[in-house]
């Protein structure tokens, strides 16, 4: 007989309502750390998406995502020619103000050449760009269905395809259209300044600029190697898709990134607190119970193992309900909120060695019960 | 000759030290055989409880020599290692209010004090239910205490320190919560166990309706045995 078991029978309602109060702070744990994830995951979609082997930016810089970068529209070829380099595509970014039929919208408008390295590597629906102007391929987070009008820079755009799981790093979805587009849209949406400079001739503001080209290489090339060749030019700087990616965690996302951790490890924290005082308190509900245990002669290890199991039975079931609530409702969440199967079971580890520790003062507690304290009326 | 199942020898129990020092008992002396059903009565703070609980190794003595079936428990320090193995596999202890554990019904209160002592949970249950039957509580087996009568939670509560045929019975106020009739069913049962399992039972009582259920009546003041009276045959 388990008398672990036993007791939850006895309070099950009770039982359950403390596992389902302890599965809300779990869930809120989960989600911090579900959320965590979504961060850089969501700082590394678009670079994943791309699947680039090299990004070629403007010297000195470690654009295009960390820093501000402006390459003349032409690297795009010099980059080709590169030995080593299979196809290479020009890329423009920028942030814009997007009107949409639901509203005001943020997006991170990019720029590519059909045809090239650049675009998005899957749609949801629809189809992909092709040659025509004003059309665009949205991710679903901007809430645009095919066929729907976007208002960008004065122009009207129509979204011919959707992608998933395409945001910046801010969170913002992505908005695909032709190079073309989004060098008049850049234009558009720069300073008036910049624009009278532009409309002069001055170098400065020539629509003919883009942000970055990425690179994809022939099997075999080191990308290494390639981006040494490419840093020889002065005015450009490269980076391997490894070291994009770093610089996106580390530095992009890095204070969100660590700001959510810290936050993570503190709900923990308080997590675990409470787990704690949720089993020394059951524990003591039972004092007069353990008592009698010991006076009948219970050894030690039955007293350890009833505090442990209710502690383990309580973490598991609080935890299951986490799970179950996080997967439920993550969709809700304005940004990704990434769990994966590794994520539920190292946080389940994790409750679980909190369950164990967290019953430790229990235990203590419970072993120094005097068997005469089950004497008293 | 017949060794006495428990035997006192001197012995004293004193709580804290100095001006604030309390002598619960005092040199006491007290020897039960097999199948003797022993009163202890006394004047509340007399050392009863005390020596029951000493009795049942729960607490430690500060002199004096006891054994329990021949084995010499205590002599200035305990010689027994595993106490609570010692209380599961020789002592059955009756408390005033049955202290059941409220999550498990009848019949698992008495088997759980088997099955701590090693008996299989299967073996438990099934000597659990005859038990429960010879104390006429069988048709109460799967009710839990909180619904048993207080009659019924005390014969499950005797049921269960019965459960591994212990040599000695320590029941603390067993009848308190009965009415005179079931505290005699109680007492008479508690004599038809001492007889058959040849176990020494000594019961603290205050109640003086039950005094002719006793062998013997020793009563303690100040921690002193003042009278040992066997009852005439």
């Amino acid at each position: 007989m388990n008398i672990a078991l036993a007791d939850i029978r006895h309070n099950l309602g009770r039982f359950l309502l403390t596992c389902l109060g302890l599965g809300l702070l779990m869930g809120v744990a989960l989600s911090m750390v579900g959320i965590y994830q979504g961060v850089v995951a969501e700082a590394l979609a678009l670079s994943r998406s791309l699947a680039a082997d090299v990004w070629v930016v403007e010297s000195g810089t470690r654009g295009p995502f960390a820093e501000a970068s402006r390459l003349p529209g032409d690297a795009r070829e010099m980059v080709q020619r590169v030995p080593g380099v299979a196809a290479a595509g020009s890329i423009t970014l920028r942030t814009a103000e997007a009107r949409t039929p639901q509203g005001l919208i943020r997006v991170q408008v990019m720029g590519y050449e059909p045809g090239r390295p650049g675009g998005p590597s899957a749609l949801k629906t629809g189809r992909g760009l092709g040659g025509a102007r004003f059309e665009v391929v949205a991710d679903q987070r901007a809430q645009l269905a095919v066929g729907a009008t976007v208002l960008l820079g004065g122009d009207r755009y129509t979204v011919v395809g959707t992608t998933r799981g395409l945001v910046a790093s801010g969170g913002d979805p992505l908005l695909f259209m032709t190079l073309r587009d989004s060098q008049e849209l850049q234009f558009k949406l720069a300073p008036p300044a910049a624009r009278r400079a532009s409309a002069a001739g001055a170098g400065a503001g020539s629509i003919d600029s883009i942000n970055a080209v990425i690179a994809k290489l022939h099997a075999g090339a080191d990308a290494n190697a390639v981006a040494e060749t490419l840093r020889r030019w002065k005015h450009l700087a490269a980076l391997t898709d490894a070291e994009q990616s770093e610089l996106l965690t580390r530095s992009v996302v890095n204070r969100a990134r660590v700001q959510l951790g810290m936050f993570t490890v503190v709900l923990l924290f308080v997590s675990a607190v409470i787990i704690a005082l949720i089993i020394y308190t059951m524990t003591m509900d039972k004092l007069r119970e353990i008592a009698t245990l010991k006076l009948i002669g219970a050894p030690d290890r039955t007293i350890v193992g009833l505090v442990l199991q209710q502690a383990l039975i309580l973490g598991g079931l609080g935890y299951a309900a986490a799970t179950v609530l996080v997967f439920s409702v993550r969709d809700v969440f304005p940004r990704a909120v990434a769990l994966g199967v590794a994520e539920v079971a190292i946080m389940a580890g994790i409750i679980g060695t909190i369950c164990v520790l967290g019953s430790l003062l229990s235990i203590r507690a419970a072993l120094r019960i005097e068997p005469q304290q089950a004497l008293g009326s | 000759m017949i060794t006495p199942l428990v035997r006192i020898e001197r012995l004293s129990k004193t709580f804290g030290s100095g001006d604030t020092a309390v002598r619960a008992l005092v040199d006491v002396d007290l020897v039960i055989g097999p199948g003797e059903v022993v009163g202890l009565k006394g004047p509340s703070g007399s050392g009863k409880s005390t020596l029951l609980n000493v009795i049942a190794c729960i607490l430690e003595p500060t002199s004096g020599r006891f054994s329990l079936n021949g084995d010499t428990i205590w002599d200035g320090r305990y010689l027994a290692t595993d106490l609570r193995r010692l209380r599961r596999e020789r002592i059955g202890f009756i408390f005033q209010f049955h202290n059941l554990l409220p999550f498990l019904n009848a019949i698992d209160n008495v088997a759980l004090a088997m099955t701590l002592a090693g008996v299989p949970a299967a073996e438990a249950r099934r000597r659990a239910a005859d038990l429960l039957d010879y104390l006429q509580v069988g048709k109460r087996a799967t009710a839990m205490p909180a619904r048993l009568s207080g009659g019924e939670a005390q014969r499950v509560a005797i049921a269960r320190a019965l459960a591994n045929r212990p040599r000695i019975i320590l029941a603390d106020e067993p009848t308190a919560a009965l009415d005179s009739e079931r505290a005699r069913v109680v007492m008479d049962l508690l004599r038809h166990v001492a007889r058959e399992q040849e176990a020494a039972v000594l019961v603290v009582t205050h109640d003086e309706k039950i005094f002719d259920r006793f062998d013997r009546m020793v009563s303690l003041r100040d921690g002193r045995i003042e009278d040992d009276l066997r009852r005439a045959a």
